[in-house]
C-alpha cells in the first residue's frame, strides 16, 4: 500500500475515480411499481450508450468520506478572517440556509401557476423594491445569474435604448481602475473599450471624461466606490458630462457594502448599477457561485429590462412577458430564486438601520485596518478610504519579497490572504477588505501579523518564499498546469 | 440591543477606540470625501429589523403551494439523496470564494477537477470547463464560441431546442453581426426537420444547435449530422435540459458534436423555482483556448505532490480584460458540487437504473392516458421522460380543471408554440407513483369534460 503516510488528520485523498469498487453505489431508487420496459424496445438502439465509462462506484459513506476531507482543505469565511478585497467576504447567516431548503421554496416548479406562488412573487417583487430604495433607482430585474451577467444585461440594454432613439454607438469609457469583468463586458456586447486614466488621488477626472465624450461612446462603466477603496468624488459631474452628450453611466455595485444607507448611486446620476448579491447582501459565494446579479436602473430604461417583469395588480403578482421593448432574456426562467430570498431574509433581518450600520462598521474596519499597517507596508494612496484598502509591496522589495509572498506567509498565520495584484494600477497590490462583520480583536490579530510577516521579511525572507509550509499542499506549479494542460481524470493517468 | 447585532460584533467601546487609532472624532468623519449634499439626509424606507424567530415565520408564510406534479420542461423533480445536503452544507465548502489560492482551496479545486471528468464522460467530450450560469446561457455561449472558432455569421437553430434557450441564445447574440435561422420540427413527428436542416446548411453556418432529448422530449436521431455539418465546415453544437437522459442515451461526444452545452438541474439540484441551476458546457480539446468559463487542471506542489489549480485563465476576463473569451466571472460552483456528489452516489449503474426507471413510468404514462378517448400522443418519435399530449378543448382549462384535485397535469404548450394550441407536456420522472399516475389521469379525463 503506497498510499500509507503520516499526514496526520490533513490526509491525501485519491480522487472519486480511483475508489470504490465494481457493482457499488449510494443511491436508493424508488420502488418499481410499473413494468421496467426494454429500452431498446423504445429506443433505437443506436441512440443508446453502451456503458458509462469510468464512473464512480461507491457506497454512501465512501463519498461521504470523500468530500466531508475535501472540504477539510478548504478555507471559507466560518474557517476565518477572509479579506479578500473587492468580494465582500462577510458572514452568511445561518438561518438563511434554511430558509432556502424549506419546502415551499425548494421545491417549487419554474411554471408552476402564478396562483400558487404568490408569496414567492411577492418576496422577489418586494426585493426589487428594496433594491431600489437602497440604491436610489427605479426598477429592478432579478434575472442575472451573477455580476458580471447584470453587466452584460446592463450594457444590452443600453445598446437596445440607443437603437431606439435611432442611435449607434461604438464605444464604451472604462478607468484603468475597473473590474477585469467591465473590460470584457464591453468587448461580448460589440463595444469597443477606451480607457481613462485615474488621477493622482486614484479617482477619475472629470476633464478627461470631458476630453473623451462624444457622440460615438454609449455608456462610461464606473465602479463606485472604486477598487482603489475610494469614493469617486466627481461621479456626479462625470454623469453630467456623459448625459449631455447622450450617453448613460453605468456603475458596477460591487462595492456598495460602503454606502448603504449613507449615499444613494440613483442620486449621484448613475443610470444603471448591478449588485451583487453574494458580496454585499450576504449570500455565500459558495466556491464561485452561485452568485445573483440583479440589475437597478432608471425610469428610461426600464422598457429593455429582460421579460418576464413581475407587476403588481391589487393584492395580485404576476409575471408580464409583453414587453415589445425588452432586451429579451438572459437566462432560464426568472433568476437565482435560492439565492434571491437568502438576500431577502438578510435584508429584513437589517432593516434599514442595520444596513446603515453595516455600511458604518465595513468602513470603520477598513480604515482601522489601513491605520494599522500604514508604517509596515506602503500606501500608495494616502487618505481616508471606504470599506477596503489597498497596499503594495514596494516596502519589501528590497529583500526581494513581493506579494504573493505575502499573501502565501499569511496562510502559514492561518488568515486567506487579501486580493492580490489588483488594481492593476498598483503595481504589486494587496488588496484588503475586512467587512463588518469582523471584531476588533480579529483585525488587531491580523495587523500584529502583517507587521510580524514585514519584519519577517527583513530579517529571514526566506520564510515568506517557501510559504506556505503548514498546508495541504506547497505551492503549485501553475505554469506546468497551463503548458500541459490535465483537465479530467484519465484511467491510465491515474498515480 | 438591536437584533442585527448577532451580525456585527462592534461594541461601542470598540468603535470609540478604533475611532481613536484612526484619529477620527466620528463616523462621520470616516465618510468626509462624501460632499454633503450626496449624502442621503433620511434613512432608507425598508422594512425591518426582523429577530430570528420573526423572520422564520413570516418566510414560512411566503412558501408555495406543492401539488402533485407533472411539470417539467428544462426543470425537473428528482430524488435528490440526503447525503448532497449534508455535503454542501460544510460551510468550508458555501462560505469560500473562488479558488484563488490553490493552497487552501484544494477541496473545491478538486471537486471541480472530478467535476469536468464527469462531465465528460456524461457527454462523451473531451474537456468541460467548471461550469455555467445554467443550461440557456451555457447554449447561448457555445453558440458565441462557434462563430469565434469558424468566423461565420449565420447560425442554424432548431425549433425544437428549449423556446427560453432559444430566447436566451437571440439576446446573447448581437442581431448585426448573426443571422439565426429557425429549423422547424416535423410535425407529427417532433424531431428536427433533417430536410430542412440539410436545405439550410452552407458554408456561411458556424453552428447547427440541436437539443436531445428536445424540449418535446423526443430523442434526436444524431446519426450522421455532425459529418455533413463537419462537411460544410461548420460545428455541431447539441443541447440538452435533462441530464439524466445520459444515464441511457448514447452521448453527443460519440455522434461527433463539437461542444455540448446544456441544464444539469436534474443532478441532485433543487427546484428552487428556477435557480440557481447548472450549466453544463464540454468540447473538443482542440478548442480549448476558445472555451468560456473556469477551468481546473492538475500539476505538482513543490515537493511533487499532486495538487489542483485553476488554470488556462489567459482567455479569462480578469487576465485578458477585453480580449477575454467570455465576461463570466462567478459561475455555479456549489451546484457543481452537488452534481458531483450526485452522481458519485448514483455511479455507473445507479444513473443508468435511474434513466430506465424514467423511462419506464413515462411509458406507462403514455399506454395509460392513450386508453383515454380524447387524447392522443402527438408525436410518434422515442422519448425520454416526457411527451407531448394532444388533448380535447382548451389546454388552459383542463390544466385549471386539474388544478382543483390538486395535480398540475402538464404544461400548457401554446405560450411558446402558438400551432400546438391543445397540446400539454407531460414529464413523468421516478417520483410519480403508479397512483399518482392513474390518478393523473382519471383526473385529465374529468378535466377534458
Amino acid at each position: 500500500m503506497k498510499d500509507i503516510k503520516d499526514t496526520g488528520l490533513l490526509q491525501d485523498e485519491p480522487l472519486i475515480f480511483e475508489q470504490g469498487g465494481e457493482g457499488r453505489k449510494g443511491y436508493s431508487l424508488p420502488r418499481w411499481d410499473v413494468e421496467q420496459v426494454k429500452e431498446e424496445e423504445r429506443i433505437p438502439s443506436h441512440l443508446l450508450r453502451k456503458e458509462l465509462e469510468g464512473f464512480p462506484q461507491l457506497s454512501e459513506v465512501e463519498v461521504v468520506r470523500h468530500y466531508t476531507r475535501l472540504s477539510q482543505w478548504n478555507f471559507g469565511v466560518d474557517s476565518g478572517f477572509y479579506p479578500l478585497g473587492s468580494c465582500t467576504m462577510k458572514y452568511n447567516p445561518k438561518m438563511n440556509e434554511e430558509v432556502a431548503r424549506m419546502r415551499g421554496f425548494a421545491h417549487l416548479h419554474p411554471y408552476q401557476p402564478e396562483s400558487l406562488v404568490q408569496g414567492i412573487l411577492k418576496l422577489m417583487h418586494g426585493l426589487e423594491g428594496y433594491l431600489a430604495e437602497i440604491t436610489g433607482m427605479d426598477r429592478v430585474t432579478l434575472q442575472p445569474a451573477a455580476g458580471a451577467h447584470g453587466e452584460l444585461t446592463g450594457m444590452m440594454m443600453i445598446r437596445a435604448a440607443l437603437q431606439a432613439r435611432g442611435e449607434k454607438r461604438k464605444k464604451v469609457l472604462v478607468p484603468d481602475t475597473a473590474h477585469g469583468t467591465n473590460c470584457s463586458t464591453s468587448a461580448v456586447a460589440s463595444y469597443q473599450m477606451v480607457e481613462i486614466k485615474s488621477n493622482e488621488k486614484g479617482v477619475i477626472p472629470p476633464g478627461k471624461v470631458a476630453e473623451l465624450m462624444n457622440e460615438e461612446v454609449s455608456a462610461i462603466m464606473v465602479t463606485h466606490p472604486n477598487t482603489l477603496g475610494l469614493f469617486e468624488e466627481h461621479l456626479a459631474e462625470i454623469a453630467e458630462i456623459v448625459h449631455r452628450k447622450g450617453g448613460f453611466v453605468y456603475c458596477d455595485g460591487a462595492n456598495l457594502n460602503a454606502l448603504m444607507g449613507i449615499a444613494r448611486l440613483g442620486n449621484l446620476g448613475v443610470d444603471m448599477v448591478h449588485l451583487n448579491l453574494h458580496k454585499t447582501f450576504s449570500t455565500p459565494h459558495g466556491g464561485g457561485g452561485p452568485g445573483s446579479g440583479p440589475l437597478a436602473v432608471k425610469e428610461e430604461l426600464i422598457p429593455f429590462l429582460p421579460v418576464p417583469v413581475i407587476e403588481k395588480e391589487g393584492e395580485t403578482f404576476r409575471f408580464d412577458y409583453n414587453r415589445p421593448k425588452s432586451i429579451g432574456r438572459m437566462k432560464a426562467f426568472y433568476g437565482n430564486f435560492g439565492v434571491l430570498l437568502k438576500a431577502y431574509a438578510y435584508i429584513l433581518s437589517m432593516g434599514a438601520e442595520g444596513l446603515k450600520r453595516a455600511s458604518e462598521m465595513a468602513v470603520l474596519n477598513a480604515n482601522y485596518l489601513m491605520t494599522g499597517l500604514k508604517g509596515s507596508y506602503y500606501l500608495p494612496y494616502d487618505r481616508p478610504c471606504m470599506h477596503e484598502c489597498v497596499f503594495t509591496d514596494r516596502y519589501q522589495e528590497k529583500d526581494h519579497v513581493s506579494t504573493l509572498d505575502i499573501a502565501k506567509r499569511l496562510i502559514d498565520y492561518g488568515f486567506h490572504p487579501p486580493t492580490i495584484y489588483f488594481p492593476l494600477v498598483v503595481k504589486g497590490a494587496l488588496m484588503m477588505e475586512p467587512t463588518e462583520t469582523e471584531s476588533k480583536e480579529g483585525l488587531d490579530r491580523f495587523i500584529e501579523t502583517m507587521i510580524i510577516i514585514a519584519k519577517e521579511a527583513e530579517e529571514n525572507s526566506d520564510l515568506l518564499r517557501q510559504a506556505p509550509r503548514k498546508v495541504k499542499v506547497r505551492r503549485l506549479d501553475e505554469v506546468l498546469a497551463a503548458r500541459k494542460p490535465k483537465l479530467k481524470w484519465n484511467r491510465d493517468q491515474s498515480q | 440591543m438591536e437584533s442585527y447585532f448577532r451580525y456585527i460584533p462592534h461594541t461601542k467601546e470598540d468603535v470609540r477606540r478604533m475611532l481613536e487609532a484612526i484619529g477620527v472624532r466620528s463616523i462621520e468623519d470616516l465618510f468626509g470625501n462624501i460632499p454633503q449634499q450626496q449624502r442621503l439626509s433620511k434613512p432608507l424606507d425598508l422594512p425591518g429589523p426582523l429577530s430570528e424567530p420573526d423572520l422564520l415565520s413570516h418566510m414560512e408564510g411566503l412558501q408555495g403551494t406543492l401539488f402533485s406534479s407533472f411539470l417539467g420542461g428544462g426543470a425537473y423533480r428528482h430524488f435528490i439523496p440526503s447525503v448532497i445536503s449534508h455535503l454542501v452544507s460544510r460551510s468550508e465548502f458555501y462560505t469560500a470564494y473562488t479558488p484563488y489560492q490553490p493552497e487552501i482551496s484544494q477541496g473545491t479545486l478538486q471537486a471541480i477537477f472530478e467535476f469536468q471528468t464527469l462531465m465528460c464522460q456524461l457527454t462523451g467530450m473531451e474537456v468541460s470547463n467548471a461550469s455555467m450560469y445554467d443550461g440557456a446561457s451555457s447554449l447561448a455561449e457555445a453558440v458565441s464560441m462557434a462563430a469565434r472558432v469558424t468566423g461565420r455569421k449565420k447560425v442554424l437553430l432548431s425549433q425544437a431546442v428549449h423556446p427560453e434557450y432559444r430566447q436566451v441564445i437571440r439576446t446573447y447574440l448581437d442581431a448585426e453581426q448573426q443571422e439565426i435561422v429557425p429549423i422547424p420540427y416535423l410535425k407529427g413527428k417532433g424531431a428536427t426537420d433533417e430536410r430542412v436542416l440539410a436545405q439550410c446548411l452552407d458554408e456561411d453556418v458556424s453552428a447547427v444547435v440541436i437539443q436531445s432529448p428536445n424540449f418535446f422530449g423526443v430523442v434526436e436521431d444524431f446519426q450522421g449530422v455532425a459529418e455533413k455539418i463537419h462537411e460544410k465546415g461548420g460545428l455541431m453544437v447539441a443541447g440538452f435540459n435533462e441530464a439524466i437522459a445520459y444515464g441511457m442515451l448514447r452521448p453527443p461526444g460519440e455522434f461527433g458534436a463539437d461542444i455540448v452545452a446544456g441544464e444539469g438541474q436534474s443532478l441532485g439540484i433543487p427546484l428552487s423555482f428556477g435557480g440557481p441551476y447548472l450549466g453544463i458546457f464540454t468540447t473538443r480539446d482542440k478548442f480549448i483556448r476558445n472555451m468560456p468559463g473556469r477551468l481546473v487542471g492538475e500539476t505538482v506542489d513543490l515537493e511533487g505532490k499532486r495538487g489542483f489549480v485553476l488554470t488556462l485563465a489567459t482567455r479569462e476576463q480578469h487576465i485578458r480584460r477585453e480580449k477575454a473569451t467570455s465576461n463570466i466571472c462567478t459561475n455555479e460552483g456549489l451546484c457543481a458540487l452537488m452534481a458531483t456528489i450526485f452522481l458519485s452516489c448514483l455511479g455507473k449503474k445507479g444513473l443508468r437504473e435511474l434513466a430506465l426507471m424514467n423511462l419506464s413510468k413515462v411509458e406507462y404514462a403514455k399506454k395509460t392516458v392513450s386508453q383515454i378517448e380524447d387524447c392522443k400522443i402527438a408525436f410518434s418519435s422515442p422519448t425520454f421522460n416526457e411527451f407531448v399530449l394532444e388533448i380535447r378543448g382548451n389546454p388552459e382549462k383542463v390544466v385549471k380543471n386539474m388544478m382543483t384535485e390538486e395535480i398540475l397535469g402538464g404544461l400548457d404548450l401554446v405560450r411558446f408554440y402558438p400551432e400546438l394550441d391543445h397540446h400539454l407536456l407531460v414529464t413523468v420522472t421516478e417520483m410519480n407513483t403508479k397512483e399518482e399516475i392513474d390518478r393523473w389521469a382519471e383526473v385529465l379525463e374529468k378535466a377534458m369534460k
